[in-house]
């Protein structure tokens, strides 16, 4: 039981594994991104999980509650996306521009491409 | 003033950054730049003159006390580190206002200074930060500014070396963020010291093994290790002239320092060596490194490239010297992450002068460079000697005192090897020479000058440092010794 | 002017000297006034320390510390005295000659040539007068780049490619296994000071020190030990003023000293011989010394088999210190004088019979001694030092290596000392009897047709076509030095003796 219990921790691996497939397995330069997106993703969840606390409510202070879940990976979480914001961003404006020099954003037609100059 | 030092070294760059962004003339933008990487090495001077007589420094950003808030810490290790990535850039900038007219479209050079400046922070603040979180946050700004800066090499090829380095370092950064947080989930703290404490007083559980991998193979990826260096050699190669002078000389130093700092400080010696069988991992990563990555820098055409596989290998001789783990072998690595800044800064800004001139960095363009290109040629065979190791340059340092941590861990073989790469780079370096001294230039090849002296003198300060400190060690060998101390001691 | 200063001034008036040939570039006939003013200082400079070193004195001084505890410094005894002096003493002869033999050859780049000349005297002063394994290493480094030029002076694409075999070697080995052995003896003692009695004693046990023994012996590719002896021959291709004071004194003599400095002040004679870990070291040496020989008889090109014969000469020293005695060691530091003067004698010939008469290969030199007799008396007497015939310097180092070898109790060592006096007979003495008593070759008057002979491209007397008045007065002196250092040779001895241990 304990391991379905812990069914979030499955979840950031799957999310995890499944990312990184993409980013290893995809020709296609904003499928990677795509990938690399999920994959960070599985780190956010990571994060926010550990950040609960059982019986814990939100971190916002209230009568007659004493468990609150812990604020701090929830606001680390907040930098991490928006550092996988610029990180996404950055990538897709530089897909842009090699789809404007080299008219394609399939990785081995680009390899192809450089061979032959 | 003199108490917010270890802000405004971060500060400062961070400031001047949206600056240049707005003054947008290329000259002003560049003066702003010079003004943020000068105050950058006056304030890690002054650091640095605190921390060998005195304490580490401890600030604490916004008056929040660690291990709550966030903490910047500054002792010999990073001080020492700090002075490197800020002296370097303060010699990269004075030469870069030339090079980056000639390589850059007029409209995009406020655009290289904005980021180069951001870069510049992000470097810093990774180096002086006591947090561990704080720590990725800075290495993303540096990591993400240098990919905009790969990115703005002429050929379109620097498109996709930007784009797999992106794709890459971001894995290696959300590995690093994945150890940093099951060190969190662990000990519930973040900063380093705090961290340091916890985990030395319970044994070792399966969260933090997990985070020991995670981090070591994140960073790895950001230092280059070999194998997981793939995205180096087309990075460097692509990248504009001053970028692959600066990164090279700054950005996988900083992640040694990563490495150092999470091994030794963070975890224990005793942890990352005696639990964890990182040593031999590192001493043959390190010793492969070594020779596979010479080997392969003798085969290539481009000069650049070969520069940026040699320091792969050069960045196998830190890794080596940290696998020790003793104070010899470790100040070895720290003093050659100071010396290899020091000469593969100054062959990548020759390089530079040479691109600058002739526009190629091939070695067949080059015949007969010796001749028109004196004084910048003469810098890149100084350099080349001191990456062989030749007496009196910064080179034989660092080897000196490798063999020596070698044969103080007993492993006498590795001394051997560390030698023996070495010769490998005679070959890559001479073929250069070869070329430029011994072969006639093309009849085609119109009359050239040397470089100017705007790049020049940078140039050669850097490889006269190389001398200078190859002959004067009491900064170095003295300050790399401390920190040694400190970073074993730390561990206990 | 005291010792130290003297010291400093032989390093560094060559470093001067090169900056003002560089300056002088256009000038040439400024530029060797230079080269030979600076030669001449030198060798005044290096003799005035002389009755200091003999009297006991040790001038010195330190330059810069690298490493804590480990300094670039100075310190004259006597063995680097001697060194010294042959050195500098033969770079005057050498200027002299190198004038004649580059005008006449009309050779290019002469600025560099002469420059490059200079640096690498100066680390051969260095390497004499270095107080510590350290330094000795340091100018041992410069020595290999700065002759780099020299070798491949010509540019040519044999040239490109022996000097790549060069430096590979002498580059290679001394990295790989030289700074090994260094590195590992500062570990071992924490310190590198040339001690009288070494410093290894009681710091390692006989399996390391061995060890040791091999990292140095093969470290210190300079002394072209076989197999590492290939850089020798392949240096050949440089212009021969460089192979006559380089390639025979300064840089292969520079690996023997370095060679008899770390037995004699590293290990100490005496650890040494205690262990007995050095036997394969003197049948490597006699090895060296028989195979260089033979391979020498079948060179037909003069200069190579002159090569192969310093190599052969080379392990006699090298033999002479394995020996670890007394006066092995007193035979080792005296045969670095006398083959210098009897191997620059004949490289001077070879050199000039390649300036006068354009031939390279000994079986075209038939009658040659008719036309040039004077080269080839010289050569006569060059040789006859070598193979060690009294009265010449030559029999007195080869007499105390054999009487070595007899203290030894060992015979074998003798026999080989013997067997190569003949050897050396077999592979000399063709050349001057081809050169007197063969009839000239018909096919040989290509050259009839020769440019205006002046004063610095040859002497011509009726049938006789002799080489520029500079190069024949160099072998004219050094010649003369062959003869004189027969009767001299108990000063060696006796400036030796403290090395060696003997009270003088």
């Amino acid at each position: 039981m304990a391991a379905v219990g812990l069914y979030n921790y499955w979840i950031v691996v799957f999310l995890m594994m499944a990312g990184f497939y993409i980013v290893i397995a995809h020709d296609n330069l904003v499928k990677k991104i795509v990938g690399l997106n999920i994959f960070q993703a599985s780190v956010f969840v990571m994060y926010i999980t550990f950040g609960k606390v059982q019986g814990g409510t939100a971190p916002i202070i209230a009568d007659g509650v004493t468990t609150y879940s812990n604020p701090l990976p929830h606001v680390l979480i907040l930098t991490a996306i928006v550092v996988g914001v610029a990180t996404t961003a950055l990538g897709l404006a530089l897909v842009v521009r090699i789809n404007e020099a080299y008219g394609t954003i399939e990785e081995d037609e680009i390899h192809d491409q450089d061979d032959d100059t | 003033m003199i108490e917010h030092l270890a802000a405004l070294q971060v500060v400062i760059p961070l400031l001047c950054a949206p600056i240049c962004m707005l003054v947008r003339y290329r000259d002003w933008a560049w003066i702003v730049a010079l003004f943020g990487s000068w105050a950058c090495l006056v304030i890690s001077w002054l650091l640095l003159q605190q921390v060998i007589v005195g304490d580490p420094i401890s600030y604490h950003m916004g008056n929040w006390a660690p291990p709550l808030g966030i903490e910047y810490r500054v002792d010999t290790v990073n001080a020492f580190v700090l002075l490197i990535v800020s002296a370097i850039g303060a010699v990269v900038t004075p030469y870069a206002r030339e090079s980056v007219r000639a390589e850059f479209g007029v409209n995009r050079v406020y655009l290289f200074y904005t980021s180069y400046m951001l870069c510049l922070c992000g470097l810093l603040g990774v180096t002086i930060t006591g947090d561990a979180f704080n720590l990725f946050v800075f290495l993303e700004i540096s990591s993400l500014s240098s990919y905009v800066l790969i990115a703005m090499g002429k050929d379109r090829r620097a498109l996709t070396a930007s784009y797999q380095y992106l794709v890459l370092g971001t894995i290696g950064a959300t590995f690093i963020v994945i150890g940093i947080g099951l060190l969190y989930a662990e000990t519930g703290t973040l900063n380093m010291e705090d961290l340091a404490k916890r985990l030395a007083d319970q044994p070792l559980s399966r969260t933090v093994g997990a985070a020991f991998g995670f981090l070591v193979v994140g960073i790895s990826l950001k230092l280059a290790l070999f194998p997981l260096h793939l995205w180096l050699p087309n990075a460097y190669t692509y990248a504009p002239s001053v970028v692959s002078a600066f990164l090279a000389a700054t950005a996988t130093k900083v992640a040694v320092y990563v490495l150092l700092r999470f091994l030794f400080s963070i975890f224990n010696v005793k942890l990352s060596f005696g639990v964890m069988p990182l040593d031999t991992i590192l001493l043959v990563l390190s010793v492969i490194a070594m020779f596979a990555a010479s080997a392969v820098a003798i085969f290539q055409p481009d000069i650049k490239r070969m520069l940026a596989y040699s320091s792969v290998a050069q960045i196998g001789y830190m890794v080596l010297g940290i696998s020790f783990a003793n104070v010899n072998g470790i100040a070895a690595g720290i003093i050659h992450l100071f010396n290899h800044a020091l000469m593969k800064g100054g062959m990548f800004l020759a390089l530079g002068c040479v691109f600058y001139q002739i526009a190629s960095v091939r070695l067949d363009d080059m015949a007969g460079l010796g001749k028109r290109m004196p004084w910048t040629m003469a810098a890149f065979v100084v350099g080349g000697l001191s990456l062989i190791g030749v007496p009196l340059t910064v080179g034989f340092v660092s080897k000196w005192y490798l063999v020596v941590g070698a044969l103080d861990r007993g492993w006498w073989f590795a001394a051997l090897l560390i030698l023996l790469s070495s010769l490998l780079a005679v070959v890559y370096i001479w073929r250069v020479v070869e070329v430029a001294y011994l072969k006639p230039a093309p009849e085609n090849a119109g009359d050239i000058e040397d470089a100017p002296p705007s790049m020049l003198i940078p140039t050669w300060i850097l490889i006269g440092a190389s001398v200078f400190f190859g002959i004067n060690t009491d900064l170095t060998v003295g300050v790399a010794k401390q920190a040694a101390m400190q970073l074993l001691g730390a561990g206990g | 002017m005291t010792g130290g200063t003297a010291v400093a001034f032989a390093i560094g008036l060559p470093i001067f000297g090169m900056v003002l040939i560089l300056l002088n570039d256009r000038y040439p006939n400024l530029r060797d006034a230079i080269t030979l003013a600076t030669s001449a200082c030198l060798a005044l400079i290096v003799f005035g320390l002389v009755p200091e070193v003999t009297s006991g004195g040790r001038p010195g001084f330190v330059l810069a510390e690298i490493v804590p505890g480990l300094a670039i410094a100075f310190e004259v005894e006597p063995l680097g005295m001697l060194f010294a002096m042959v050195a500098s003493g033969l770079w005057v002869v050498t200027t002299f000659y190198s004038i004649g033999y580059m005008r006449s050859h009309h050779e290019e780049n002469q600025t560099r040539f002469y420059a490059c000349f200079a640096i690498a005297i100066s680390s051969a002063m260095g390497i004499c007068f270095s107080a510590n394994m350290l330094t000795l290493f340091i100018f041992y480094e410069i020595l290999t780049i700065s002759t780099y030029p020299l070798v491949i002076h010509s540019e040519t694409k044999d040239a490109v490619k022996a000097g790549r075999t060069y430096l590979g070697i002498l580059i290679g080995t001394s990295i790989a296994f030289l700074l090994m052995a260094i590195i590992w003896t500062w570990f071992l003692t924490g310190t590198l000071d040339f001690t009288p009695g070494g410093i290894l004693k009681g710091k390692a046990e006989g399996p390391i020190l061995g060890l040791l023994l091999f990292l140095y012996m093969y470290g210190i590719g300079k002394a072209a030990l076989m197999p590492i002896h290939r850089w020798l021959p392949a240096a050949m291709v440089a212009p021969t003023p460089v192979s006559a004071l380089l390639h025979a004194v300064a840089v292969v003599k520079a690996g023997v000293f370095t060679v008899l400095k770390v037995i004699v002040y590293i290990f100490g004679i005496d650890t040494l011989a205690g262990i007995g870990q050095d036997d394969w070291l003197m049948y490597i040496a006699a090895f060296t010394v028989i195979v260089a020989s033979c391979v020498a008889l079948t060179k037909d090109n003069l200069k190579a088999r002159l090569a192969y014969s310093t190599v052969s000469q080379l392990s006699y020293i090298v033999l002479g210190a394995a020996l670890a005695n007394s006066i092995g060691i007193i035979g080792g530091g005296m045969h670095i004088a006398m083959h210098a003067f009897g191997k620059i004698t004949l490289f001077f010939c070879a050199g000039a019979i390649l300036v006068a008469s354009h031939k390279t290969e000994i079986s075209e030199m038939d009658g040659l001694g008719r036309v040039m007799p004077f080269t080839f008396i010289a050569f006569l007497i060059g040789s006859l030092s070598v193979i060690g015939l009294p009265p010449l310097g030559g029999s007195w180092s080869k007499w105390y290596l054999m009487l070595s070898a007899a203290e030894a109790n060992l015979i074998f060592f003798m026999i080989v000392f013997m067997a190569s006096s003949l050897l050396n007979i077999a592979y000399l003495m063709p050349l001057v009897a081809r050169g007197f008593f063969l009839p000239e070759r018909k096919d040989d008057h290509h050259d009839d047709h020769h440019e205006e002979v002046d004063f610095w491209n040859g002497v011509r007397f009726g049938k006789i076509k002799e080489a520029p008045p500079f190069c024949l007065f160099a072998m004219t002196i050094t010649s003369a030095g062959c003869i004189l250092l027969f009767f001299y040779a108990d000063r060696i001895y006796k400036m030796l003796a403290p090395v060696a241990g003997i009270q003088g």
